[in-house]
């Protein structure tokens, strides 16, 4: 009686054609997040106390890959090139990064409130860069006393995290319970080098928390797009078996899904992304819990558009973020991390109250 | 067009053993019904038959012990109804059933991936909500969804857990009548736990009662549910009656041999 049935003719389209134009809309919203990232970097381009044009300002960046066809000046070369768009850049990996990082951890550990600071990475990476401030002691030296610190002890923590989950099974309890006792003990080793430090120390430690694009450069905005490089494809490439684990891990082993090693991988390598991030900017909080979220409302959560999604959400809000953090208290620049909260709530309260549906 | 044996199967956690050399034949083309109280290891059985629990002992598929079939392999052969789902909101019911296409596809949707789901989905009557999200559907129509899930893997052999559990009475019959369709047009063998012993009489070509983590009997059901089996299993005392060829079970009151007032 089930099968025998004929199929309904129905009045609207076929299911075929629905499915389609659903992913036709996702394909248009990461065509028009990336549109408004090239916008908005090129007019934060223009922001600062050298009066610049939007077009001279594109007229630089492309005179650099076409040289016979575009002019431009050498002062406005030099601002563009030499002064803003390192850090605009790093503006837009660094928020690419932890976004995709956050977009990992929810979807691995299947849970909202996940971070790329969920299992304690963010208060590793302060007690490294507090301990080569306060004590001058840390595994790099020179420039990259703080960077080196900050680094390694973030994949510190996430190597514990894996240790005490791993004792008692991988799932996203364990792995959250491992990842706050690791937070807790770290946030404590901070502050007791806080407490020994002296003042100016401690400000600095402080400053460095808030997170800051200040201290980019060309080399750094490399390195952390070379660690982006390495570990977004392959999240991608394992975006179907992340979307299996949100079903459930005994439903993702029966769709042929290795969950402990995907759950492991994912992890080492949102922490990877999220520890080369760090390192060089700080702790900028907020974007990588907010973007995914943005992302999933927009597009919904299949994380093969997810991601990507997420990545560009990332981008926007740290560049819109670090443009406004320039600008209001001009010319004071304020740290990122600070901006990114008051950008970022209002909008993220916005779109979540006017949803009615669920949405976690 | 598979059958599975079974044998010496034992399976525990830390300190409890919950199945105890099982020994069991499920035969091609039939549904076979998992019955026994709460706790007797049904469930596990099921896990343990799709390699979601690593148990001692074999699991012979169609000649090959599962052990030595990797895992999307065995995901070809096997689908898998859950008894519940985590709902994680913003996906659409569409992707939840292409996600059964996953031990299929690389990365890429090729437009059969995409058939085989509207196929499903017709098949189910559930196209009408292909673009809601999971997390809207009533239980009914939740469950549904994962049969589609697990039917779109175009699996050989479909295990359930409690499908019917959190249903009410319309919807239970229909996902009965469902799988006994489907195994009946696609030639597959389902493997169900089921409490329900009247449903199972209805809907299922063989019963295996658990006790113990062990199989108690099986057979037929209209041979083996009789009122001493089901005191001694279940520790009810029940009528059985004869209704349309098939056992029907009126339990009427439970025996408590262990509990004395002193």
């Amino acid at each position: 009686m089930i099968c025998g049935k004929e199929p309904v003719a129905e009045g609207g389209p076929g299911i075929r054609e629905r499915y389609s134009r659903f992913v036709g809309r996702k394909m248009a919203f990461l065509f028009l997040l990336s549109i408004c990232i090239v916008l908005l970097a090129g007019f934060s381009a223009t922001l600062g106390s050298a009066n610049l044009s939007v077009s001279e300002v594109y007229f630089a960046i492309l005179a650099r890959f076409f040289p016979g066809h575009f002019q431009t000046t050498w002062f406005a070369e030099t601002v563009v090139w030499g002064l803003r768009l390192h850090r605009i850049m790093m503006a837009m990996v660094a928020g690419a990064g932890l976004a995709v990082a956050g977009a990992a951890m929810q979807g691995i550990l299947r849970n909202p409130l996940a971070s790329p600071f969920t299992l304690g990475i963010s208060s590793a990476a302060s007690f490294g860069a507090a301990l080569a401030i306060v004590m001058g002691a840390g595994f790099a030296g020179g420039e990259y006393l703080i960077i080196g610190n900050a680094f390694l002890c973030t994949l510190l923590a996430s190597l514990a995290v894996y240790g005490l989950a791993r004792y008692k099974g991988i799932t996203p309890e364990t792995m959250i319970l491992a990842g706050i006792a690791i937070m807790y003990l770290f946030s404590a080793l901070t502050s007791f080098l806080q407490y020994v430090g002296q003042a100016e120390q401690v400000a600095e430690v402080v400053f460095w928390m808030m997170g800051s694009l200040g201290r980019s450069s060309w080399e750094k905005v490399w390195m952390v797009l070379a660690v982006l490089a390495l570990c977004l494809p392959y999240l991608l490439l394992k975006s179907w078996d992340i979307n299996a684990l949100g079903a459930g891990d005994e439903t993702a082993k029966s769709l042929g899904v290795n969950v402990e090693r995907t759950r492991v991988v994912s992890m080492m390598l949102a922490s990877l992304i999220t520890a080369s991030v760090i390192c060089f900017t700080g702790t900028i909080g907020f974007v990588g819990l907010v973007s995914p979220h943005i992302a999933r409302m927009a597009i919904g959560a299949d994380n093969r558009f997810l991601l990507p999604a997420s990545a560009l959400c990332g981008s926007l809000l740290l560049l819109a973020a670090d443009a406004a953090a320039r600008t209001i208290l001009a010319p004071v620049i304020l740290p990122v991390g600070i901006m990114t909260s008051f950008l970022g709530v209002p909008f993220f309260i916005y779109l979540f109250l006017k949803r009615r549906k669920e949405f976690w | 067009m598979v059958n599975i044996t079974i044998r010496g199967l034992s399976f525990g956690y830390r300190s409890r053993r919950i199945l105890k050399d099982l020994n069991l034949i499920v035969e091609d083309s039939e549904i076979l019904g998992l019955v026994g109280p709460n706790g007797s290891g049904k469930t596990t059985l099921i896990k343990c038959m799709d390699r979601i629990l690593k148990p001692a002992g074999s699991i012979i598929l169609d000649g090959q012990d599962i052990k030595d079939i990797s895992q999307r392999e065995l995901a070809r052969q096997m689908g898998y109804v859950p008894q519940s789902s985590p709902a994680p909101p913003n996906i659409t019911v569409f992707d939840s059933i292409l996600m059964g296409r996953r031990p299929h596809l690389g990365w890429r949707v090729s437009e059969n991936d995409l058939d085989k789901v509207v196929e499903v989905m017709e098949m189910l009557h559930i196209e009408d909500f292909a673009m809601k999200d999971f997390s809207e559907l009533s239980g009914g129509q939740r469950q549904k969804v994962l049969i589609a899930r697990a039917l779109a893997q175009e699996p050989s052999v479909l295990l359930l857990d409690e499908p019917t559990s959190n249903l009410d009475m319309k919807h239970q019959l229909e996902v009965m009548e469902t799988i006994r369709s489907l195994v009946l047009a696609r030639g597959i063998s389902a493997v169900m736990a089921i409490h329900d012993l009247n449903l199972a009489c209805r809907f299922v070509d063989k019963l295996a009662i658990l006790k113990d983590g062990t199989i108690h009997a099986a057979g037929e059901p209209s041979s083996l549910l009789t009122e001493e089996t089901i005191r001694s299993v279940y520790g009810v005392e029940a009528v059985v009656m004869g209704h349309m060829d098939r056992p029907y079970v009126v339990p009427l009151r439970s025996l408590n041999e262990g509990l004395v007032c002193e």
